[in-house]
């Protein structure tokens, strides 16, 4: 039998209540190396106290979760150093220069000032962006913003990266290179988990967990999904087990 | 043809160095859903506050309902509702006192105008006596509709009301606006997601402050010409860049559970997949499909980065 640390992130009745509200109920996945996990659900469905618990921000109530190899709950620093995260909300900050950036960043995940310099060039060739390195970051297109952060979260060659929402509003040309960049370091082994509200994009996934009120309501493959629920697209599989219309069988190919 | 509602010409707003709307002109009809569609940093939120006369254009020229947006302002703002993008009623009134609030300096009653909201507020009237700021989101949006809508107003003006939402809450979204569509209302709605075009009667692309192309959802689809393919099997990552080596293949773009081709000209599906097979040794479906809204959006995209 495979041992919990052959897995990056290894989740088990991981539970979190707030007073009498069961926020996270129990959850159980396991995520493989250079998987691409997709971690869905509605608003309010539990994902950020998930997300949360297991960046080693949130203290679970029950359950464990193993994250890079690291305990969430005994050893929270060092899952946070281990770990890459970007979210379209917060990931770079506008009145630093892309250079700036790049340097906090590096510098907060404990790179050597030469290690620095030397990605920080890797990492500008790589994105094109050389010419731009004294540019504030305020000053870039969202595109570009976010394709710097991605490559930000991940300069200390993490095992695992965090995406939350991360292509919220962007063009839909921008949006899919910016998938393109996820494939490429899935395919270097890194391993992706990553919410977002766009459906089609739920299909780019290994693997999807749909959370609906605190627990895992389905976990597979996009294409076992689909099959499953007889839907043809993620959207539909995502409004079938959101509203808690899936017991009621065929419910949303009748009312089509 | 029903009566243009709102009139923008060659309308043009600038912050600084950055042209956030360049040489606008649009024109809406009364009672029609008009979405206007486009990334973050287009120029929507810049184009609705213009409109609502919360921003003075720096030339050119917008009416809305025949008043011009700088001159009568004041009577624009009683016959508009306004729903922006991030929530901006009172965190600490509660869901009663906001609607009250609004419907009084509107010089209305809540009850008097009560059958628009009636299907939205309902919702949330069991937690009238709580607080706006402990709501969730979806019902922070359904307050902020209510308060939009209780002075009666002849257009609405919602700013990305689904970003950030979940799929089953847009769908909820945009059935109350069909709803309030029969009730006679214009409603003017920016998103960026394409395939929320298919809920307007009409959309407007726009990208960098332009607006890139004006049609029904169907006839954007109509007037795309390039042939177009739905290729199928393999790694992604792989498959996307092998695709992209061919000559014939314009361009690739993941779609879904499936990769979308255009080429130069039109060919047989197995003239891909025989391409692909021989290069590769991967074994691909391919099939001509019909473009969708975000195809058009790429392909427009294209056109003015090239």
């Amino acid at each position: 039998m495979r041992e919990q640390n052959d897995y990056i992130v290894y989740v088990k009745d991981l539970t979190k209540v707030f007073g009498d509200f069961v926020a996270v109920d129990k959850i159980n996945f396991r995520v493989e190396k250079g998987e691409i996990f997709g971690f869905l659900g509605a608003n309010g469905a539990g994902k950020t106290t998930a997300i949360k618990m297991l960046t080693g921000l949130l203290a679970p109530t029950s359950g464990e979760a193993v994250v890079a190899g690291f305990d969430v709950r005994r050893e929270p620093e060092k899952v946070k150093y281990n770990i890459g995260y970007m979210s379209q909300k917060f990931s770079l900050y506008d009145d630093l220069k892309v250079s700036e950036n790049i340097r906090l960043y590096a510098g907060i995940y404990g790179l050597s000032r030469k290690e620095i310099k030397r990605k920080s060039k890797a990492l500008l060739e790589e994105l094109n962006m050389v010419a731009l390195r004294d540019k504030l970051v305020g000053e870039l297109p969202l595109g570009w913003k976010q394709k710097l952060a991605f490559a930000v979260a991940m300069i200390h060659e993490p095992a695992v990266v965090f995406l939350d929402e991360p292509t919220s509003g962007v063009d839909p040309i921008t949006r899919r290179q910016f998938w393109e960049m996820i494939y490429k370091a899935s395919v270097a082994g890194t391993t992706i988990f990553i919410t977002t509200h766009y459906l089609d994009e739920a299909e780019y996934c290994t693997r999807v967990s749909i959370m609906v009120d605190g627990v895992i309501e389905a976990l597979d493959t996009p294409k076992n999904l689909r099959l499953k629920y007889g839907a043809d697209n993620m959207q539909e599989v995502f409004v079938l087990l959101a509203r808690g219309e899936h017991t009621l069988q065929g419910k949303i190919k009748k009312e089509k | 043809m029903k009566n243009s509602i709102i009139q923008i010409e060659q309308l043009s707003k600038s912050f600084g160095e950055v042209r956030a709307l360049d040489n606008i002109n649009l024109s809406v009809r009364e009672g029609e859903i008009f979405g206007l569609i486009g990334p973050d940093g287009a120029g929507k939120t810049t184009l609705i506050r213009i409109l609502t006369t919360l921003l003075l254009p720096d030339t050119g020229k917008a009416t809305v309902t025949g008043r011009d947006v700088v001159r009568d302002y004041k009577e624009i703002r009683k016959l508009v509702g306004y729903m922006p993008g991030v929530f901006s009623l009172y965190e600490d009134l509660t869901i009663a006192e906001n609607l009250k609030f609004f419907a009084t300096i509107f010089q209305t009653t809540i009850k008097e105008n009560y059958h628009l909201i009636k299907d939205i507020y309902q919702q949330i009237e069991p937690f009238k006596d709580r607080r706006a700021g402990q709501l969730s989101g979806g019902m922070k949006q359904k307050l902020a509709l209510s308060c939009a809508l209780i002075h009666k107003p002849e257009v609405l003006f919602l700013d990305e009301p689904t970003t950030g939402i979940d799929a089953v809450s847009r769908v909820e979204l945009w059935d109350m606006l069909k709803k309030l569509k029969r009730m006679g209302l214009t409603i003017f709605v920016s998103t960026p997601y394409m395939n929320e075009a298919s809920m307007c009667d009409r959309v407007a692309f726009i990208q960098k402050g332009e607006i890139l192309e004006v049609d029904s959802p169907e006839g954007i689809v109509a007037s795309y010409e390039e042939p177009i393919y739905a290729v199928e099997g393999g790694r992604f990552y792989q498959l996307i860049h092998a695709l992209r080596a061919l000559e014939m293949v314009k361009a690739a773009h993941l779609f879904g559970e499936t990769i979308h081709v255009t080429t130069y000209r039109r060919i047989a599906p197995e003239e891909l997949a025989r391409a692909i097979k021989e290069r590769e040794g991967m074994d691909i479906s391919v099939r001509e499909i019909e473009a969708n809204i975000e195809d058009c959006f790429i392909s427009k995209l294209h056109q003015i980065i090239h």
